[in-house]
């Protein structure tokens, strides 16, 4: 497709401007650019084929199924939409006195009431911008308290199992921990033997995601916790999986002391390019002196207050964070309350269970268990005896209108697919998804050539991803 | 799979070639780079770091993830291929001429296997 700058001709533009009713001012030459900045030239209806055509050329939630396996690709509710389009909440200013700004103030005070209600913890910053984001400021949460005992130059380490998010170490990293890693037992689940050969007086904390990365909740997780604890580490809780127990169990009496939250999973935020993310990161008490961000509190008058905590490590991103963001997942929690909140969870389990129960006989489960609000394909067996990668079969999914489900992830499964309906697709919707998966896989066996060549019907055919990492264009270059 | 006779192999998919100055060269066995699929990236330690047997020397990016490089021996980094740096490709070509780097004053091995022992190693897997 053509990009903005190929659309149009000079001398095309958009609409008639009205009459400029203020001073003309003239710029001091020294201030002036040297040449004409590159805009496009086209008309508004030009422009609005742009938008369409862009719109038409990728898929969403709005477009088809999304069972992309951790990103929680849930459908995200309109009114949501048209309660952060508000004016008295697109037309604030961080800086505004707090007396012009009490709903906002409510707003942050409400929501991180709810969201430590949800996962049992005491105090919770909005300010991070996305999951990783959160698990650094999360991070910085044990290392500031590790350094107030006087602790953080001997408990260095992060332990952080095989199965985990890559950006767990990437995190720990970034906050200057080294990284052990422990394998996996059998059953995806943690190995205690090999955790608590893993822990010692070096040990500043766990990372985990329960239920963990294939989509099994660790029954051992008190256990895991208390290990980590009597080695005097502390437990991060990685919440990209949250959307499987929200409301039924709590991180925080899993023996979790701090957490993050990913809103454009979990809570119905928009995600990826309709962004920005939001991962605010919760706490228990003995930490909440260290959060960053703006720390709302009511007075007795019921007045909203903004400050900041007392020995806080510093700003992790302006001001509040994603307002309009946080505006929208409290509108999702009010709207779905206290019974909704933990029957979105139920269903999210409920349809990955359906699927997996209809797809075990067709293709090999990771781990052949009940699983949570997603499960794990392995395509090993299909790939040796018909050469049909995951890969491939990604592609042939594309063709059929659906987008692919997290591929070659978790690492420690083979030819992994790992699949997450969420609670926001209707049997029909799984029905057509699971004969699609069925008629794939006749299709490998008898013509796997077939699935070599697909994508046929996308926008673009099978990309160059080896070209697209090693030498990626960023930017346009005018001629 | 081809699995060279005269080499000696790790369970985390590395192979070694022992040269006839004492040192060795160290890379990436084809079943390695037929599982990570096309690689992107390659860092490397420099030369005159230490490694340590078993532990993580360097980190190597493919289409489908970033995975970590283990070190079968204990020893100094005496030289590093900047040819695989530079052409990430070669390791998926031709992953028993793409070595990676070359370790000098050895003090320790971790436990490797010979040609035969590894392919039955594969066949568990």
């Amino acid at each position: 497709m053509k990009l903005i700058f190929e659309r149009g001709e000079e001398g095309q533009f958009l609409s008639i401007l009205p009459k400029c009713d203020v001073p003309v001012t003239k710029l001091p030459e020294k201030l002036k650019r040297a040449g004409a900045p590159h805009l496009p030239h086209v008309s508004e209806n030009e422009l609005s084929r742009h938008y369409s055509t862009l719109a038409k050329a990728v898929h969403g939630v709005n477009d088809g199924f999304y069972p992309l396996g951790s990103c929680t690709m849930k459908y995200n509710p309109k009114i949501n939409e048209q309660v952060s389009a508000l004016p008295g909440f697109t037309g604030v200013h961080p800086l505004q006195d707090d007396s012009t700004v009490q709903g906002s103030l409510e707003v942050l005070y409400d929501i991180e009431k709810a969201l430590c209600a949800i996962t049992g913890m005491d105090a919770l910053t909005l300010q991070p911008a996305a999951g990783a984001h959160g698990e650094f400021t999360g991070l910085m949460l044990i290392k500031s308290y590790l350094r107030s005992k006087g602790q953080a130059d001997v408990r260095k380490k992060i332990i952080v199992p095989d199965s985990a998010h890559g950006t767990n170490p990437a995190s720990a990293a970034m906050c200057d921990f080294t990284i052990v890693n422990i394998p996996s037992a059998p059953d995806g689940c943690v190995d205690l033997d090999a955790l608590k050969a893993a822990v010692g007086p070096d040990t500043a904390g766990l990372m985990l995601t329960n239920p963990n990365t294939v989509g099994v909740f660790d029954k051992n997780i008190l256990e895991i916790t208390k290990i980590v604890h009597d080695a005097g580490g502390l437990c991060y809780y990685d919440g990209a999986n949250l959307n499987a127990v929200m409301g039924v169990v709590r991180p925080g009496d899993m023996g979790f002391d701090c957490i993050h939250l990913n809103l454009h999973k979990t809570f119905s935020t928009p995600h990826g390019g309709g962004g920005p993310g939001s991962g605010p990161v919760g706490c228990k008490a003995f930490l909440a002196d260290f959060l960053p961000g703006v720390r709302v509190t009511r007075t007795a008058k019921g007045a909203y207050k903004s400050g900041s905590a007392k020995k806080h490590f510093g700003e992790v991103k302006a001001f509040g964070g994603n307002f309009l963001v946080v505006v929208r997942a409290l509108a999702y929690i009010l709207t779905l309350g206290k019974e909704g909140i933990p029957e979105a969870s139920k269903n999210a389990v409920l349809n990955a269970n359906y699927m997996q129960a209809c797809l075990k006989e067709d293709y090999d489960l990771a781990f052949n268990v009940y699983c949570m609000h997603e499960f794990v394909l392995t395509l090993d067996r299909l790939h040796k005896e018909t050469g049909v990668s995951a890969l491939d079969l990604a592609k042939g999914l594309l063709d059929r209108g659906i987008h692919p489900p997290t591929m070659y992830f978790p690492l420690i499964v083979h030819e992994a697919l790992m699949i997450e309906p969420t609670e926001t697709e209707p049997k029909e919707m799984l029905d057509s998804v699971i004969a699609a998966f069925k008629e794939l896989k006749k299709v490998a066996y008898e013509n796997p050539q077939a699935l070599h060549d697909a994508p046929l019907h996308t926008p673009v055919r099978r990309l160059d991803d080896v070209r697209a990492a090693r030498t990626p264009v960023l930017r346009y270059k005018f001629s | 799979m081809n699995i060279p006779q005269d080499l000696l192999f790790t369970k985390t998919h590395e192979w070694v070639k022992k040269t006839e100055d004492g040192t060795v060269l160290v890379g990436l066995t084809d079943y390695a780079q037929s599982e990570l699929g096309d690689l992107v990236f390659v860092n490397l330690p420099m030369e005159g770091d230490s490694v340590e047997a078993e532990e993580s020397f360097a980190d190597v990016e493919s289409v489908k993830a970033v995975s970590d490089v283990n070190s079968p021996v204990t020893g100094t980094v005496v030289a590093v291929n900047d040819e695989v740096v530079n052409t990430p490709a070669l390791i998926n070509e031709t992953p028993y001429d793409a070595w990676l780097v070359e370790v000098g004053e050895i003090e320790d091995t971790e436990e490797l296997m010979n040609a035969d022992e590894y392919a039955a190693f594969l066949e568990t897997l």
